[in-house]
């Protein structure tokens, strides 16, 4: 049951990815990203990361893409223009370089973890359940990686400044 | 071993530094005071006496020592590289001892002449300083104590002939001629320094007292190793000594002044070859292949220019093939193993030769002042132009006579001794080899050719009518004291110079060659015995001498100077009488086939091929061709654009992903 | 169980991403071409944590911010050169070239 799940909704986000990169309007492109998004927040809950699945959804898909429409209403840039693809050379570019990248990746398929650092089967659903979905992350989240967590807070505060400053017509 | 030092031969280097100091100070005068003439003569020829009298001494010193063995006195280590260690030092032995006496005596007599020979001429420091610096190298060479030291000396002398050949370099053809006898000097030198890698190669030293020690022991007679390096030895002698076919550059030499030929082209420079094979006995005793060579050369080199001076006009061109033959000779006596004999022949040659040439140079001297006095401008050079001048020049008439005499082999005269000498080796190696009676036979028809032409210069220039104009001869006169007084001195030696070594069928004889004995003793010991009876040695004696006066008595009785016309009137040569005065066309040849395509192949393939082409082009210019191309490849990727840069990024994502997951 | 087929989807999106980033010459879709790829490093990570314990969820939570910080300064400046240029072609923009 889970494997099927699994295979729909992987299915779906890589059909949408494709679509979403070759689409002329970027409304249409960003649409098309968001399903991407929603698929994957799905195969995160498939693979027992439920608190992640829930970010993303509420970051990336609601907040992030929110801004690249709005963006892209803001400069009006909603209707298909003329094709922005490259001509064949830069087809034929990104096709080689594409290859090349599957190749590699598929070279490395098996290699997996080794055996004696894995967990038991099922150990993260069970942390889960006694931790909390929530619980699974901040246990080390707010222990080891909590300078990490401060500077990121500090990050984003710069982002913002610095996202208005930019944006400023005039400064 | 070297024995101790008396004090008097530990003035040696004295005797060599003086004529630098003297070229110091005229080459420095030439420059800021060209015209102090008195003190030039005064510095130019008084550091030759000088070095004349301090040579004296130190030969005293030699002859008093009886040493066993060389002196050498080592200044400072030169060249100290691995397994090799070359010093600057001298070697004074009996050999050198000779050769210093020859060349700082006739050396400064020459210098006196030069005082008034040069007197009217602008460049009078230049001149000193170059001569000044002539003898100073060739002391280098006779004194040098290895091969490197004395290689020095021999570039050194090549060197300054080039550099007064061409004194008067504003006339082309005397800038020619000393490049002409530079480049022929060069090729023998590469022979000179060939033999030199293979003399270290074998022996692993350079210093004569080491490699003439080690040479027996070292090369198989008759081995390849030692007649390559005596045969290459050779290529340098025939090179400096003007042998074939090597030779063509002392006719040529003859541009510079009279002085300088006397002085390099007669007595001293030339002469060098003779000494090193003299002095490199011990190797050329242990090589018969090339001591034949070098016998076989001198011998017919001696015939060959003997030919050509019968029927040249210039009276310096004359003693220029004069000179060239009376060198084979001594390439014939120490080609044979005499060694003292060649020496003998350097000694009593340099007399009577420079006493030719410096009297010849009187003769031009007088005819040149009596042609500018009447401003014509005739070729004061030439035979035809002279006649008669005995009436005018007495003194210099008579001792170029004595020098005739000398020179045609005339008893008691210096020459006489000296030719036959060398002439009885070779007939007595006969006995050995048929192959020396050639070489005697050559020798013996070269000496009746040398009484002949030599003969006739005298008449063509002192006898018979005058040519050289009705209004000249007044202005004809004896040259002054200051030239005319080494001719006497000269003219004493080519006399007495021949009891140094007198035939043994007379009494005390053999007195050179002993004294040269401890540096000959060892090339005698592996070379042919020979021996020759009383009677033969008598008949040869005769032989000579009648020789002697058939080539002067038939030059006197079928010559006539009184049909001789004028040079400006004169016919030009047919048949066999222009092959001889038009040389062999020896210059002919070599320029068509070596000079002409050699000059082809620099031009066609040197310079515009491997120069034009592959050094500059493809080298210097195709560098920088390619760093540009490069530098444009680089610009390619600067395109500015972001879709670029993001395409290079993943490519190298790639390549690292690759090297990652290996 | 299911790491290998999450590790081999999200190389099809990580691939697919870097064919958007080298076809397109919109600025804005080859910016989301990128958040493509850092999802799909995002499934990466993910799967893994299944497998080797929370740490690769907590990658994740860091990444989301980072990326969306990213995403807001991006804009700002697509937003800017924009207004300056009136167009997004990146292929326009080669003052840099040497």
């Amino acid at each position: 049951m889970t494997e099927l799940v699994f295979w729909v909704f992987a299915g779906l986000a890589i059909v949408s990815a494709f679509l979403c990169v070759t689409r002329r309007s970027p409304v249409a492109a960003a649409l098309w990203l968001i399903l991407t998004l929603f698929c994957l927040a799905a195969l995160y809950v498939v693979l027992d990361a439920q608190f992640i699945a829930a970010l993303q959804v509420l970051v990336y898909a609601g907040a992030i893409m929110v801004l690249f429409l709005f963006v892209i209403m803001l400069l009006n840039l909603g209707r298909a223009g003329p094709s922005d693809l490259r001509g064949w050379s830069g087809r034929l570019t990104a096709l080689g370089l594409g290859a090349v990248l599957v190749a590699e990746l598929w070279a490395v398929r098996t290699v997996l973890p080794a055996e004696h650092v894995r967990l038991p089967a099922g150990a993260m659903a069970r942390l889960a359940e006694t931790q909390g979905a929530v619980g699974v992350i901040t246990q080390s989240l707010f222990r080891e990686y909590l300078i990490s967590f401060e500077v990121t807070s500090m990050l984003l505060l710069a982002a913002i400044v610095g996202a208005v400053v930019l944006a400023k017509r005039k400064l | 071993m070297t024995p101790d030092l008396p004090s008097s031969v530990q003035l040696v280097w004295l005797v060599a530094a003086l004529p630098l100091l003297g070229f110091l100070v005229n080459g420095v005068l030439s420059f800021v005071r060209p015209l102090a003439t008195r003190t030039v003569s005064a510095v130019g020829a008084g550091v030759l006496v000088a070095a004349f009298l301090v040579a004296a001494w130190v030969v005293s010193g030699v002859v008093r020592g009886h040493a066993e063995g060389p002196y050498v006195l080592t200044f400072w280590s030169w060249m100290p590289v691995g397994d090799l260690a070359v010093d600057v030092a001298f070697q004074v032995d009996p050999l050198s001892a000779v050769m210093l006496l020859v060349v700082t005596g006739i050396g400064a007599l020459i210098h006196v002449f030069s005082i008034g020979y040069m007197r009217a001429d602008p460049s009078y420091a230049r001149y000193f300083a170059y001569l000044n610096l002539f003898v100073f190298f060739m002391l280098v060479l006779i004194l040098g104590a290895s091969f490197p030291v004395m290689f020095v000396g021999w570039e050194g002398v090549g060197l300054c002939s080039y550099l007064l050949i061409g004194f008067w370099f504003e006339e082309k053809a005397n800038a020619d001629a000393g490049k002409k006898a530079f480049i022929m000097n060069r090729i023998g030198d590469a022979g000179f320094l060939v033999a030199m890698f293979l003399i270290f190669q074998a022996t692993g030293s350079l210093t004569f007292v080491d490699v003439f020690a080690a040479a027996p022991g070292v090369f198989e007679v008759g081995g390849p190793t030692i007649e390559l390096i005596t045969l290459a030895l050779f290529l340098g002698c025939a090179g400096k000594s003007a042998q074939i076919p090597l030779y063509t550059w002392l006719p040529d030499a003859m541009a510079g002044p009279t002085p300088v030929s006397a002085l390099i082209h007669a007595a001293t420079m030339v002469t060098a070859g003779v000494y090193l094979v003299a002095r490199a006995n011990v190797l050329f005793a242990l090589a018969p292949i090339a001591s034949l060579v070098v016998a076989t050369v001198g011998a017919v080199t001696a015939l060959f220019a003997a030919t050509i001076a019968l029927k040249q006009w210039d009276i310096k061109k004359i003693l220029a093939y004069s000179t060239v033959s009376q060198l084979g000779y001594m390439f014939l006596g120490v080609g044979v193993g005499a060694w003292a004999s060649g020496i003998f022949h350097l000694v009593t040659h340099a007399f009577f030769k420079a006493l030719l040439f410096l009297g010849a140079g009187s003769v031009i001297h007088a005819v040149h002042h009596a042609y500018h006095a009447t401003h014509r401008h005739e070729d004061a050079q030439d035979l035809r132009n002279m006649g008669g001048l005995a009436r005018h020049m007495p003194w210099t008439a008579t001792l170029m006579w004595v020098a005739t005499l000398a020179i045609a082999g005339v008893p008691p005269f210096a020459g006489f001794f000296s030719k036959d000498e060398i002439l009885a080796r070779a007939f007595a190696l006969g006995h050995e080899a048929w192959v020396f009676y050639p070489l005697w036979g050559a020798g013996v028809v070269a000496a009746l050719l040398t009484a002949f032409y030599m003969t006739r210069l005298m008449l063509y220039t002192f006898h018979g009518p005058n040519r050289t104009g009705e209004e000249e001869r007044d202005h004809l006169h004896e040259a002054p004291w200051i030239m005319t007084g080494p001719l006497v001195v000269l003219g004493v030696g080519s006399v007495v110079t021949g009891l140094l070594n007198l035939p043994h069928v007379l009494p005390g004889a053999g007195w050179l060659e002993h004294w040269l004995e401890p540096v000959t003793a060892a090339g005698m010991l592996s070379g042919p015995e020979f021996h020759l009876g009383a009677r033969t040695e008598w008949l040869l004696l005769l032989g000579a001498t009648a020789i002697a006066a058939a080539g002067i008595g038939g030059a006197w009785r079928f010559l006539r100077p009184e049909t001789l016309r004028p040079a400006r009137e004169a016919t030009p040569e047919a048949g066999w009488q222009r092959v001889l005065a038009r040389k062999y066309y020896v210059d002919e040849i070599y320029d068509a086939v070596l000079v002409r395509p050699l000059v082809w192949f620099s031009e066609r393939v040197l310079w515009k091929v491997a120069d034009t082409f592959l050094i500059d082009g493809l080298g210097v210019n195709g560098a920088a061709r390619v760093t540009r191309f490069t530098g444009w490849l680089g610009t390619r990727l600067q395109t500015g654009r972001a879709g670029t840069y993001v395409g290079v990024f993943v490519v190298g994502a790639l390549v690292l992903l690759r090297v990652l997951t290996r | 169980m299911l790491l290998g087929p999450a590790l081999a989807v999200s190389a099809m999106l990580f691939s697919i991403g870097v064919g958007g980033v080298l076809l397109r010459r919109n600025a804005i879709v080859i910016f989301m071409s990128v958040e493509l790829m850092l999802n799909a490093v995002n499934l990466t990570f993910v799967a893994l944590a299944q497998q080797l314990g929370p740490q690769g969820q907590v990658i994740v939570f860091f990444v989301m911010a980072v990326a969306a910080a990213e995403a807001a300064v991006g804009l700002a400046i697509m937003l800017a050169i924009y207004r300056h240029r009136e167009t997004l072609d990146i292929d326009e923009f080669s003052l840099l070239r040497g």
